[in-house]
């Protein structure tokens, strides 16, 4: 009972962090609650799906095909959170406007917020189908599922949720106005370790070996299988040991991202630069 | 014209860096190779040997009846392996030291790759 109470709260840990984060990144947008709910419900399905199929992905591609399923789907959340930042970027200020105009008004945020369910059902379906391959295994070792680890995965999965809820309650207690800016900050780094993540798939598939070289080890002060070192690798992708390659995607998200931020960003009206610009022109 | 072929450099560097990439990747392939199964949520043999500086190819063979994923934080590697079944993971070429391994699944099971 304690190892599934364990391993279901590690994981519904791990996803309920994504999902509280994006719970109150999109506080306030009418019919959000629909969108994540489908977003864990597909992720659930998804987690069942690929539990049931992991016989036969892994032996596609040669016996890569696990590593290229991850690396590809961290690949999918790292544009979906990215083209979020960037639609907030160009309409975060209207939405706000909208929000504090009307309250709880119908805002047009569906389109983002297609994008941010996605990414819910990503990372519920990768933490979901550890947990579905795991039970399964305990329950073929027992000859069928026993109370006790149905009771565990129960709690497991209630102590996990109190985790998300706990983010989102804890991120919602910022003021507005800097709400946005520390989300899109989180999701930023969010989508940064996540392409860390996929990088490090490509390298154990022996598909990219180029800069695999360890950088730093950091493992002495904090250890990324620690608990405090779980929950960083989740949120912001921290290992404790990366190679060089893992440093440079993450690092070229971060930069992309701020870069199409500023890129599409909503144009601050811009007074009596009219006159400046001819002149330099 | 001019724009054109401002558009086509980038394309050819980026071309030409994913063609050292593959042929990096194709060199790697030949070197360091360990078997490991699992049998009864142990790791046989428990400790084993690499020669350093060589990329590794690690085949883990799962004998029990449930699934394992076999994981390492210096290693770099995560991979579910389902029952009965058997995994690849390429490793980059290591320095001395001891790395460890466990199952993520099965926390107590444990083994080290000893590179001297």
């Amino acid at each position: 009972m304690l190892a599934a109470l364990l391993i279901v709260f590690r994981e519904v840990f791990e996803a309920g962090l994504i999902v509280g984060i994006i719970m109150a990144v999109t506080a306030g947008v009418a019919g959000r609650g629909l969108w994540v709910a489908g977003g864990v419900a597909a992720g659930v399905l998804g987690a069942c799906v690929v539990a049931l199929f992991t016989d036969g992905l892994s032996q596609l591609f040669g016996g890569d095909g696990q590593e290229l399923f991850n690396a590809g789907i961290l690949a999918f959340a790292v544009v979906m959170l990215t083209w979020h930042n960037v639609w907030m970027a160009r309409h975060g200020r209207q939405l706000a406007a909208e929000l504090q105009a009307a309250g709880e008004a119908v805002v047009s945020g569906s389109k983002s917020l297609a994008a941010l369910a996605i990414v819910v059902a990503i990372a519920v379906l990768r933490e979901g189908s550890e947990v579905v391959l795991f039970l399964y295994g305990v329950a073929a070792a027992q000859g069928g599922a026993s109370w006790g680890m149905v009771a565990g995965g129960f709690v497991g999965l209630i102590l996990g949720s109190l985790v998300c809820l706990a983010t989102y309650l804890g991120l919602i207690t910022i003021p507005t106005r800097y709400l946005f800016g520390v989300t899109s900050t989180l999701i930023a780094f969010l989508a940064a370790g996540l392409a860390a993540q996929a990088i490090a798939f490509l390298q154990q598939a022996g598909i990219l070996t180029a800069l695999d070289e360890t950088v730093w080890n950091t493992s002495w002060l904090l250890s990324d299988s620690s608990f405090l070192g779980r929950a960083l690798h989740t949120l912001i992708g921290y290992v404790d040991q990366p190679s060089a390659m893992q440093l440079i995607a993450y690092t070229a998200t971060l930069v992309m991202i701020a870069t199409l931020m500023k890129l599409f960003a909503t144009p601050v009206e811009r007074p009596q630069s009219g006159p400046a610009s001819a002149k330099t022109a | 014209m001019r724009m054109n072929f401002m558009h086509v450099r980038p394309l050819a560097a980026v071309l030409a860096l994913a063609g050292a990439i593959c042929v990096a990747g194709a060199q790697a392939q030949q070197n360091g190779e360990i078997s490991i199964s699992v049998k009864d949520h142990q790791f046989d043999p428990a400790e084993v040997h690499a020669p350093a500086n060589k990329p590794l190819a690690i085949t883990v063979k799962n004998l029990d009846k449930v699934a394992m994923e076999f994981e390492s934080g210096s290693l770099r590697v995560e991979k579910v392996i389902p029952a009965g079944g058997t995994g690849v993971v390429h490793v980059r070429p290591l320095s001395p030291g001891s790395y460890e391994f466990f199952d993520d699944f099965h926390r107590k099971t444990r083994g080290h790759l000893i590179v001297p």
